[in-house]
């Protein structure tokens, strides 16, 4: 069968697909959109920090947030495996082959991404801002948190990038989840399962349903930037 | 009184060269005080020295009331205004939250401020989509709105075109018949004159003359002035 | 049919090989022991190895692997209990229909591999620790060939699962040795057919184990147990044998044989 072939019957069989395949996309978008916001509220503050903060060692700190954007998905998913895992220290906590398991992974995993991002949205602003704050007696935290605010919808773009990373994503929630059938199994996991069983059409249909999925969280998010843009300026 | 302000011996340096030497100088209340220069002579800097956005790398900046680290009365409008992505009443209106006026009245003290500068019919627009002049107009609200005592401006017309900067020097002058100190700089000559009380003369660094502007502009009694005058110096 | 559905109590985690579970036995077999006894079994499919491995980490609460020595081993070395025999499928030599070695429909798998060997015929292997792999190890070694020493560029090591390896093999047209379970649901089979079956030596056991829980105190023994007793009786064993793909039988219950 072609590539077009595959990819019209793959839609068909999604299509006619019953409950099964809603949860999966129920999941996954639980499993990302969670990872983002806890990563977004932990990189948010440090991405701002880094940006508005003068401390020896800065420049290191700013070279390294970049570089930890480029983590491998596999290699976060083995760290937390090794972590939560029975036989590591966080065993006890019973988090593996559990959804909450894939939401840490994937959270480690995007932190980096929006915190760097934000780092670099926040500290242009900052130079257009820091010195009429200053002069109007706003200083340190509460002119970070003022500049925050006022740039809020464009750090939506660093928040979309974790969302992409994380829906994409295979390696962490694979090893994390162990791709259990009706409890951690998500799109990304189910394409590969699929493909492995030869069932190409079927692959091919989920993943149009996830970049589908995918491009209708990017364009909500424009609309959203362009409303605000057309409102605040 | 915050005034006068005292500079004793005040230099700047930065990147290992001196770029405001031993200025020693008080601006007291009253006449508008225009510091003049070529750009890179250093009146900016000297501006943010005395508003205390920067510290002096030697000598003392001290007004006659110790600030305690704030300054509400005195503020700054920039050379390029830096608005919220706010509407321009709320641009106002921040300037006097932080400032720590009760929330009942800065709405009021706010539109009134844009009254001052003939902008309270773009009250609730974006200020972001407001042209520059129009936005250094809402700069000066922010500040009127706050009732310094000292205004320090920055080159607040360099950006604009002559029919803004004409409005932008009324609203000066205005805010100078009710009785707030003017301390602006610029390059400009027409316009140190049609603004200015006096000048203070700003030369690659150092403050090389003061004088009242008709004794300043007819005699001025330094060569570097005399030449600056006739638009002859360079461009720093 | 009127199935009656216990209320969910909890769940253990079995570790089995992707192989089982890609032949869809586990969706047919589980709902029957959760409907019956409220326990979900969560299954974590990884190879034969590392399904072991998850067990010697106390991350999964019983293991349901098909490689006997193996099995033995993890038993002596104190990591599980008792092992139990449950069912047994077969493996089948898969080739190209151009059939390079000339071994297409033969009955004998050691004689084929050394003609696959002898023609240096393509041959894909999954090379991933897991039962399959250690299946086809034994069986060169049966063939006289010592194939880590002896291997050239005709022998592919793919290091995957059953189902990726047989992709690998469809593209290459290669000679692969594969489960029937995987086999009989796998859809891109390209030029590949069944070349040799039927051997006795092709032969696959599974056995059932649960992880000791003298080892780790949070193995939940008794729902495991629970598990392996259902899958060892009569009502288990029943329900392996009605497991079919295309009215085929995949897995030989032989629980107590």
């Amino acid at each position: 069968m072609g590539l077009l072939e595959s990819l019209a019957e793959g839609l068909r069989l999604v299509a006619t697909l019953e409950l099964r395949l809603w949860e999966i996309v129920g999941l996954s978008l639980a499993v990302s959109l969670s990872a983002v916001l806890l990563a977004t509220i932990a990189g948010l503050p440090i991405g701002a920090a880094v940006a508005v903060g003068r401390f020896p060692g800065r420049h290191a700190v700013v070279v390294t947030l970049n570089a930890l954007m480029g983590l491998p998905p596999v290699v976060v998913g083995l760290a937390i495996y090794l972590l939560l895992s029975r036989a590591g220290p966080l065993g006890p906590l019973g988090l593996l082959f559990t959804p909450g398991a894939m939401v840490i992974a994937q959270t480690v995993l995007i932190a980096p991404i929006i915190a760097a991002l934000c780092r670099q949205s926040v500290e242009d602003a900052w130079t257009e801002y820091e010195e009429q704050l200053r002069s109007l007696g706003v200083e340190g935290v509460r002119a970070a948190l003022t500049v925050l605010w006022d740039i809020r919808f464009s750090l939506l773009t660093a928040v979309l990038a974790g969302l992409g990373r994380a829906s994409a994503e295979v390696g962490a929630v694979l090893i994390v989840g162990g791709n259990i059938d009706g409890v951690t199994r998500v799109m990304t996991t189910t394409i590969v399962l699929e493909t492995s069983r030869g069932d190409l059409p079927l692959a091919l249909g989920l993943g149009a349903v996830l970049i589908a999925i995918v491009l209708a969280l990017n364009a909500a998010a424009y609309l959203v930037k362009e409303a605000a843009r057309r409102r605040y300026g | 009184m915050i005034l006068p302000l005292r500079l004793d011996d005040v230099s700047f340096a930065a990147g290992g060269r001196t770029l405001i030497e031993r200025v020693s100088l008080e601006i007291g209340a009253g006449p508008s005080t225009i510091l003049l220069g070529a750009n890179g002579a250093g009146k900016s800097l000297l501006m943010r020295l005395m508003h205390g956005l920067l510290a002096p790398s030697s000598g003392r900046v001290v007004w006659n009331e110790p600030q305690n680290g704030r300054r509400p009365r005195q503020a700054m409008v920039f050379q390029r205004p830096v608005m919220l992505r706010r509407s321009a009443l709320a641009n106002v209106v921040f300037g006097l939250k932080v400032s720590g006026v009760d929330p009942g009245e800065r709405e009021k003290a706010a539109i009134e401020a844009l009254e001052e500068v003939g902008l309270a019919a773009a009250a609730h627009w974006p200020a972001r989509v407001l042209s520059g002049g129009e936005q250094q107009r809402l700069a000066l609200a922010r500040a009127w709105a706050l009732h310094p005592e000292v205004l320090f401006l920055d080159e607040p017309t360099a950006n604009l075109d002559p029919g803004a900067t004409r409005e932008i020097e009324n609203v000066i002058k205005a805010f100078d018949a009710a009785g707030t100190k003017i301390v602006m700089s610029t390059h400009n000559l027409g316009q140190a004159r049609r603004v200015g009380d006096e000048i203070v003369f700003v030369h690659e660094g150092r403050v090389l003359e003061r004088a009242p502007v008709d004794t300043f502009f007819k005699q001025p009694a330094t060569a570097e002035a005399a030449a600056f005058v006739k638009g002859e110096l360079p461009w720093g | 049919m009127g199935i009656a559905h216990a209320a969910l109590i909890g769940f253990i985690t079995v570790a089995s090989t992707t192989s089982t579970e890609q032949s869809g036995l586990f969706r047919h077999l589980l709902p029957i022991f959760e409907n019956k006894t409220g326990i979900q079994v969560r299954v974590v499919a990884l190879g034969t190895g590392q399904a072991l491995d998850m067990g010697r980490r106390g991350d999964a609460d019983v293991v349901f692997v098909h490689a006997k020595p193996l099995e033995e081993k993890f038993v002596a070395e104190g990591y599980g209990v008792k092992r139990f025999e449950v069912m047994y499928n077969d493996f089948i030599l898969v080739g190209p229909k151009s059939d390079p070695a000339r071994v297409n429909g033969t009955k004998d798998i050691v004689a084929a591999l050394q003609k696959i060997k002898a023609a240096q015929a393509p041959f894909a292997s999954r090379g991933d620790k897991s039962g399959t792999h250690f299946a086809e190890l034994q069986l060169w070694k049966a063939a006289g060939v010592d194939i880590a020493k002896d291997k050239g560029p005709w022998y592919r090591d793919t290091g995957s699962g059953m189902g990726p390896a047989l992709n690998s093999a469809s593209g290459m047209n290669a000679y692969i040795l594969a489960d029937r379970a995987t086999w009989l649901s796998f859809k891109n089979r390209g030029d590949l057919t069944i070349s040799v079956e039927g051997d006795r030596r092709l032969f696959n056991q599974y056995g059932i184990i649960l992880v000791n829980p003298a080892k780790y105190a949070h193995i939940k023994k008794d729902m495991g147990q629970a598990f392996i007793d259902w899958v060892l009786s009569a009502e288990g064993q029943t329900a392996i044998a009605e497991y079919k793909i295309g009215g085929e039988q995949l897995f030989f219950p032989n629980a107590g044989k």
